[in-house]
Order: C-alpha cells, then structure tokens, then sequence
C-alpha cells in the first residue's frame, strides 16, 4: 500500500486531477496501518508471553533429568515422593489428578446434561431468566471459597457417611463437581442452540415425541459440541489447586480407595514451592511437575480442537 | 477514535504490569545526604516470623517515614533462596541456613530475632494430654496407630504434618525423630490449616507453634514437662527453634537500622511476647546449627 502510493508519487508528480487525491494517505489509511499496527504489537506481545512461558516451565522441568540426572521412567512410575531424600516417583501425584479430574467429570455431565436440556428444550423462558444467572454465579465464586466450604461441610459429612478422615478424594471429587458444573453446562447449553432448528422440526413433524427427539436428534447432532463441553470441565478440574488442595489431604502416597487422603499435581506443588530452594532437586522436581500439568492442558487443548474439527466434517456432509 | 484510546490505554495498562513483574527487587540504595534514614527494606520469607516482622516494621516506619519496609510471607526456602540471590534485603526464616541443601550458609549473616516453640497438638477427643518423647517417635513413624495403644480411646490416629522443607516440620523432626523418617501422611502448607484440621478431626495428632494453641485442642506435654515459654527458655521443653532473620554481605543502613531495632527492648520486650513468641534475650541456652545446645 504504502509502496504503491509513493511509486505513483515518483511517476507522476504533476499529472491529472484525480490522482493527486492518491498522493498521500487520507485519515482513514492513517486509522488503518495505526489499527494493524496496534493488533499486531498486541498479538506480538501475547506470543511472546506463551512463548516465554513455555520455554520457561519446560526448562525448569527439564533440569529434574538433565542436572539432577533422574531418569524419566523413574519420575513417572516411582511411587515414593520425598525430594528431600532424592526420591521424586510422581506416580501417586499422577495418579490422584487424573482420580479426581476422570471422578469429577462422571458425576458432573449428568447433571450438567440435564439442566442443559431443561434451559434449552423443556422451559427455555424459565432457564434464561433463572437457571442462567444461578450458573454464571456459580462460575464467578472464587476456588477458596469452594475449598474452605469443602473444608467446612463436605469433609464432616464425607467422615460421617464413609468413614476415615474425611480427606480424600471423593471429597475432592464433590468440591470439583460443583466447580465444572457450570462450566460443562454453559457449553452445552451452548451447543444445544446451535443444533439447526429444521432438525427439531422436522424430527416432532414426522411425530416423534419430545423425549425422542431430544435424544435421538438433538444431543446426537450435539455430540462434539458435549464432549469439548466435558474436556473444558475436565481441564479446569485438572488444572485447579487451592480447593482441591484443601480436601484432599495432600499425602504423597499411592490413592488406594477413594477414602484415604491423596494428591494431586496442584496440590502438592502449592503446599511445596515456598520451602524449596531454586536450583535445588526439591525445587527441580516440582518444576517438572508443572511440566505436566503444562503438557496435560496443551493435550486436553488439542483434544477439543481434534473433536470440533470431525464434528465440522459430520456435519458438512 | 474513542476505540483506539481504548486499546492504547489497555496496552499502557499491560505494559505497566508487565514491567512490574519483571522487577520485585530491593534496591539497596540509600543517600546517605541526611540523618533521616531512608531507603528501601525487603524482607522475604517465614510465615511464623512474618506476623512479628510486619508488626515490628510498621512500627519502624512510623518513626522513619523515609524507609519503604515490606515484609512478605513465601515460606523459609523462598527467604533463604531470595536473599542468597540478593534480590531482597533480609531473608526470614525458621532454620538455621545451614540446615537447607542449596544454601551457602558462609555467605549469610544471622541475625536471630525470636523464639519459637512449638509442642505436639492432639484433637480433644482421643483423651491425651501426656505422651513420653518415644511414642510420639513412634505415632508419627507409624509404629502406634492407636490411641489405646498409649492410654488413650479406641480410635485410630490420623497423623497431619507439614510440608516436607517447612521450617516448622524440620525443627520438630529434629527435635523428636533424631534422624528417623516419618510415615507418610497428609501434609498441610500452613500452621492455620493445621489448627483448623487437628481441632476438627478426631483422632488428629499434628505440632503447632505455641502462639497458635487454641482451647478447640489439647497440646500435649512430653516426659511431663509442659509446653511453655519457661521450659522453652531453659531447654526443659526441647522442640523449639530461632527465627533468623538472613542478610548478604554488608547490610545497608536501612536495613542495618531495623535489624538493631528488631533486637531493641522496644520489640523484644513488649512486642515479641505479645503476639506469642519468645523473647532472644531471655533465653538461658543457645543452640547451633547442629542443635547442640549450651548454657549461656
């Protein structure tokens, strides 16, 4: 653009009216290359802060075996975590982060797909007016205060119901079901209204019931849109620290039943960070645990972008 | 227009941050062109010295308006590991440098401030109020599972410690397991969490700092001596420990000040014990780094 406008420049200075008007940019072209210029350093900025990042945890994590000289396999499959002996087997860790994320998510989408279902199908009014600001409230409450009403109500009841201490992580299992609750729900909610309204109609005209079309039509054409719903509850689940840390226990050990205290990932790296030093086996090793959690949100990350991309293809054809 | 004054002020506000972040250091700088002292005072570390530290410091800056003082918590590695890098000006924390791998103790002055004990707390329903040193060796080894088992109810003990490097688990691991390893069990980040979980589990069994006794728990004496500041003071009650305040090198003058006036009787007399710690200058022993303890 710029090249263009001073080439005519140079060609021909003194030619016909109309073209003069080219001779410089207006304040539109101005406002425009300022715009670009404003996106860009933008995007330029947030690619080098995820960049960084990147680099950064994946370098930290990495010392654990290229410093320390601890095998991976050993990091992985090891079952004793006690870094300040030099023993970091971040299986049990493993473990309870996948225990409570899988747990979470099973007891979650049912009911995530049943209110889904009643704010889009059954009394879409009622669930705009109501159901709606419930679950966006639901979202806005901060993970604290989800852990400390963890702490408060469900690991008693959990003590009085099951037995043992009350850590464990079924209760982590109760606080992080209501906390990807509303996240699943949204989105499915979401997804259900995106399902083409010809589908509906055309499924009741050809008279099937209600409940017929609701599970045969519209949450089979929603499918990719539920799990990228369910992978998105799975990774908040996955990634949350603060109240799972504060019901779970946080007991390095192998997660036996659901009762006894465990760990996650998250937990044991915020009770640990503050009394390590930088640079030392105890610090490396939850850098490489970080290094985990960062490759587990990359994967759930490119598992919803796999799942849109064959939902576009079905429904294309 | 409007939009683009927008985003030029989201992006001013971005930078701003980012900036920020990237420096969080002291700057030991401090014209000395007056008497007024001034200049800028970090210090970084030991959640059971932060409340006393934070106390102390506003204190001192009342009086010297022109020190910037900060105290902020982060737990003893974090201090030590801070003020080793130089990047704030006193590193707090609950053991002696010497104690922490990665930490080279030549390169630090100590600059003891308190006392600190601490004492085993048991929930109030397993009926336990003395324990002999060895069982408690053995409850938190794993060998008594029990609380019948010394002289308490039938209900098992659920053993809550802290995180493996607190300064708090090392001086009590010291004090009671000499060198064997613990069970383990869960682990809690924090002395209040600790308090809260040991009050509301039966059959909890956990050690707290004195100052966080409360009467929801029962903290339990050993070989019948009680945990208190007088037994601490003469070494009758063994498990407690200093909190050291670490500086690099020369300290500056702000900060050179405020270490003088943590060890004033100012701080050491009224403010020390108030929020439950153990005056430096009353104690009768002094102990090193390898926990060998001499008269004074």
């Amino acid at each position: 653009m710029e090249q263009t406008n001073s080439q005519l420049k140079n060609q021909d200075t003194k030619s016909h009216e109309w073209d003069t008007r080219l001779h410089h940019a207006t304040k539109a072209t101005h406002e425009d290359w300022i715009g670009r210029g404003i996106s860009y350093f933008c995007i330029g900025i947030i690619i080098l802060v995820v960049a960084s990042m990147l680099w950064f945890i994946t370098s930290k994590g990495i010392a654990t075996f290229t410093q320390n000289h601890v095998s991976l396999w050993k990091f992985l499959s090891g079952t004793n975590w006690a870094p300040d002996q030099g023993q970091i087997g971040a299986l049990p860790m493993i473990l309870g982060s996948f225990a409570v994320t899988f747990a979470a998510a099973i007891v979650a989408t049912p009911f995530a797909l049943g209110t889904a279902i009643f704010m889009t199908e059954i009394s879409p009014n009622r669930g705009r007016k109501f159901l709606q600001p419930v679950i966006e409230l639901l979202v806005g409450i901060p993970s604290v205060v989800y852990g400390f009403i963890g702490l408060a109500v469900i690991v008693p009841f959990m003590r009085h119901v099951v037995g043992g201490s009350g850590f464990g992580i079924i209760s982590a299992t109760f606080v992080l079901f209501v906390m990807v609750l509303p996240t699943i729900t949204s989105m499915t909610v979401d997804s259900l209204r995106a399902v083409p309204r010809f589908y509906k109609e055309a499924s009741l005209a050809l008279g099937a019931t209600r409940w017929q079309t609701v599970s045969r039509v519209i949450l089979r054409s929603a499918t990719s849109g539920i799990l990228t719903a369910i992978i998105f509850g799975m990774a908040r689940a996955f990634g949350e620290a603060l109240a799972v840390q504060m019901v779970i226990g946080n007991a390095a050990i192998m997660p036996k039943n659901l009762i006894s205290p465990a760990s996650t990932l998250t937990s044991q790296l915020t009770t640990g960070i503050g009394d390590t030093i930088d640079g030392t086996l105890p610090n490396n090793a939850l850098w490489s645990l970080a290094l985990i959690l960062l490759l587990m949100s990359l994967f759930f990350n490119a598992l919803v972008r796999f799942i849109a991309k064959r939902g576009q293809l079905k429904h294309e054809r | 227009m409007n939009k683009g004054s927008k985003l030029a002020m989201g992006i001013a506000a971005l930078s701003i941050l980012l900036v920020g972040c990237g420096k969080a250091t002291s700057s030991t700088s401090s014209k000395g062109s007056s008497e007024a002292l001034s200049g800028k005072v970090t210090a970084v570390g030991s959640t059971a010295l932060q409340p006393l530290a934070a106390k102390a410091g506003a204190n001192f800056t009342a009086k010297n308006s022109k020190v910037n003082l900060t105290v902020q918590g982060g737990g003893s590695g974090t201090g030590l590991s801070q003020v080793q890098a130089g990047a704030v000006s006193i590193g707090d924390s609950d053991i002696f440098a010497e104690e922490k791998d990665g930490i080279k103790a030549d390169k630090l002055t100590d600059h003891k401030v308190a006392v600190v004990g601490m004492a085993p707390v048991v929930n109030k329903d397993a009926g336990i109020k003395n324990l002999k040193m060895a069982q408690v060796k053995k409850i938190f080894t794993g060998k008594i599972t029990n609380w019948k088992e010394v002289g308490g109810k039938d209900q098992k003990i659920v053993i809550i410690n802290r995180a493996q490097g607190s300064g708090t688990r090392a001086t009590f691991e010291n004090a009671v397991l000499k060198g064997a390893t613990a069970i383990k069990s869960q682990e809690q980040d924090s002395n209040g969490a600790v308090q809260k979980i040991v009050s509301t589990t039966p059959g909890a069994i956990s050690y707290l700092a004195f100052s966080y006794f409360t009467n929801k728990l029962q903290a339990v004496s050993i070989d019948n001596v009680t945990p208190t500041d007088n037994n601490v003071q003469t070494n009758k009650w063994k498990i407690w420990s200093y909190e050291h305040m670490y500086t690099k090198g020369t300290p500056d003058k702000a900060t050179a000040a405020f270490l003088k006036y943590m060890d004033s009787k100012a701080v050491q007399n009224s403010l020390v014990k108030d929020m439950g710690y153990i005056s430096i200058h009353d104690m009768k022993v002094t102990k090193d780094a390898k926990g060998v303890v001499t008269q004074n």
